[in-house]
């Protein structure tokens, strides 16, 4: 199943990876409006109560979600009908450990497969507590997707490697969503180090907003994954949000996909 | 469980799992720093000077040892077991908070930390560690729900006169559980110099082991002081349990005695029956939140669900992982006690004692009354009196219909 994802990262460009909660608006022409305008990876985030990753951005798109009553059978549903629809464009889950081991991992797991879900990005299972969530999604043919940031040094890097499938998510900035973008500079030696010490992709996400940003990015990482900038579309167009999606989307896919 | 263990008293293992519970369910900006401090814990557990000057604190700052207490017109109003009390109420700032409080922030100088954060929901918590920094002159922060700062304006001023920022937390519904993601928010951007006080225990390991050894004082104190005084240990253990500090705190030193029994207090607000308490064991489900797998209010899908209790220091959807544990073992029984029950403990102590407890405290001592009158005379029930109710007369006299 991962050969989704690892068909989108061996492009000869770099790959736009777009995120959108589940759930926020009408999920699935967002989603076709972000493959429509040229996005390589879509990130799903599966709502939350407590999203302590987050900005505000992606803390609204999950109160409004959960406010419109979604629930993780919704989301399944949304991932796979989106499956039928896009059979070859890799989709990933986004979300927090919480709504993901609540009916056991083997359950979560067994529906992740079932609905065409590549890999699942949690942000509060770190390598130290694989588990939880990790075997099960291995033995499922999903890749758990880690997180590598400024805080992970050499010493501990190669812990976050391990077990570590799909791509590599590389947080630019210690911090939360949607907030202040890194140094151009230090994300170039960042990436540089994780290349060196892996073969996995290496996508780079967190305060990415816009076009040029993205290029410059794209210009060293293997792939660039935009979201609060999305989502507060979603946020503030409502129905006319895929028109705007689509509109962003291309720009920044254009900026991405030639920036080498 | 399948066979009893040879001491209660060792968990957490190297990872920090007290059984299925606990762990560092951190993101991984997180992580590193969550190492660090598991390190520098040890290094001070390790070094006299640190236990020397946590110890002086203790006993010059915040007035330790606490008095044991039997409680002599309680116990005749009951009519059963000698109820005594652990008076941790009478500490500095009022509460058993300030025991942790010293403790991390004497962490946090030898990490070399210069900016202190915290949640706090019904202000005791942010009041203590407001103090402390006050004390060792360091920056403080926090995070407090919109709407508890609405509820609870004597601790938001107590604070400020303290030189604490208060930072209203509006997302969520703005409640403690809001306040905690909004400093774990705060904490992943500030990494490099800020160093989080969480207040009970619970978060991440080591949070969990390290607030329990800080307040297991209480116990330590209270199992010496029972051996003065009636040259015995008492037969049952009762503390109130929101997060589950001050209940560890008393317990834990005493977790291998077998003769010895316990019961934790959750706070069932409106009742088990509905959506409307905080009782995280007995009407939640294990799940992972703030760091750490443990017991949870929720909904089939995971999503959070808010805790409700009279008392606002109980109304938190977690408890601390090493609860978790201590009931699935069974070394610990847990009972829960509505909203009138505790009020009406309330005013049972204030009129018998001269005690004005706490709405936290109250529930343990609504449970110690049902207890009391079903144990022989000679039995010895010591309850934790973890904090004064002064904070409390408003809500109290709200509820009695009283304007004030």
């Amino acid at each position: 199943m991962t050969d989704r994802l690892s068909t989108a990262f061996s492009a000869p460009r770099p790959a736009l990876v777009c995120f959108v909660t589940a759930g926020d608006g009408d999920t699935a022409a967002n989603l076709d409006a972000l493959v429509a305008g040229g996005a390589d990876v879509i990130e799903l985030g599966m709502p939350f109560t407590d999203p302590m990753a987050d900005g505000p951005a992606i803390q609204a798109a999950n109160i409004r979600s959960l406010g419109a009553g979604t629930t993780t059978a919704d989301v399944f549903a949304i991932a796979a009908a989106f499956r039928a629809r896009h059979p070859v464009v890799p989709l990933v889950l986004m979300g927090y450990a919480n709504p993901m081991v609540r009916r056991g991992p083997d359950w979560f797991a067994d529906q992740c497969a079932a609905a065409g879900v590549d890999g699942v990005i949690c942000v509060d299972i770190p390598p130290e507590e694989d588990d939880a969530l990790g075997p099960q999604l291995r033995a499922k043919g999903v890749a758990p997707i880690r997180l590598a940031t400024p805080t992970t040094d050499a010493a501990r890097l190669p812990r976050v490697l391990e077990g570590s499938e799909g791509f590599l998510y590389y947080v630019s900035v210690a911090g939360i969503t949607g907030q202040q973008q890194a140094a151009q500079g230090s994300i170039e030696e960042a990436v540089a180090r994780l290349k060196s010490a892996t073969d996995l992709p290496v996508a780079v996400g967190f305060g990415v907003r816009t076009p040029e940003q993205a290029e410059a990015i794209a210009k060293v990482a293997d792939g660039v994954v935009v979201g609060s900038a999305l989502v507060e579309l979603v946020g503030e167009h409502c129905g006319d949000a895929p028109q705007h999606l689509r509109a962003l989307t291309a720009a920044l896919a254009e900026a991405v996909h030639t920036a080498r | 469980m399948d066979s009893k263990p040879n001491s209660f008293r060792t968990q957490p293992d190297e990872r920090g799992h007290f059984g299925d519970y606990g762990g560092r369910y951190v993101a991984e900006t997180l992580m590193p720093l969550v190492l660090e401090l598991e390190r520098a814990y040890r290094a001070a557990q390790a070094d006299p000077a640190f236990k020397a000057q946590f110890d002086d604190l203790l006993e010059h700052y915040v007035g330790r040892p606490s008095p044991l207490y039997f409680a002599e017109r309680l116990t005749e109003a009951l009519g059963g077991a000698q109820v005594w009390f652990k008076r941790d109420e009478l500490n500095h700032t009022g509460a058993h908070k300030i025991n942790n409080c010293i403790g991390q922030i004497l962490l946090a100088i030898r990490m070399g930390k210069t900016r202190i954060i915290a949640e706090t929901g019904a202000g005791q918590h942010g009041v203590a560690t407001a103090t402390v920094c006050a004390r060792f002159g360091l920056p403080c922060v926090i995070y407090m729900g919109a709407e508890d700062i609405r509820r609870q304006q004597p601790n938001v001023f107590r604070m400020k006169l303290l030189g604490a920022e208060i930072v209203p937390v509006t997302s969520g519904r703005g409640t403690l559980k809001d306040a905690m993601n909004e400093g774990l928010r705060d904490w992943v951007a500030n990494v490099h110099d800020t160093f989080y006080i969480i207040g009970t225990a619970a978060g991440p390991h080591p949070y969990p082991e390290m607030v329990r050894d800080f307040q297991s004082v209480i116990g330590k104190e209270a199992r010496q002081q029972m051996q003065d005084r009636v040259g015995r240990l008492p037969d049952l253990l009762v503390a109130c349990i929101g997060g589950g500090s001050n209940a560890l705190g008393l317990f834990h030193p005493f977790l291998d005695d077998p003769e010895v029994k316990m019961l934790g207090v959750e706070a069932a607000g409106h009742g088990l029956d509905g959506d409307e308490h905080a009782a995280s064991l007995l009407g939640g489900f294990p799940g992972v939140l703030h760091g750490n797998k443990t017991y949870l209010l929720q909904d089939e899908d995971g999503q959070i669900t808010e805790g409700h209790s009279i008392s606002a220091g109980l109304d938190y959807p977690g408890i601390g992982p090493e609860h978790a544990w201590l009931k699935e073992s069974g070394r610990v029984e847990y009972t829960a006690v509505i909203d009138d029950e505790a009020l009406e403990a309330f005013q049972l102590l204030c009129r018998t004692e001269g005690i004005i407890p706490a709405l936290e405290p109250a529930h343990a001592i609504a449970a110690v009354q049902k207890r009391a009158k079903e144990m022989d005379r000679d039995a010895i029930i010591l309850a934790n009196l973890c904090g004064r109710g002064d904070k409390d007369i408003f809500t109290v006299a709200e509820k009695l219909g009283v304007e004030i």
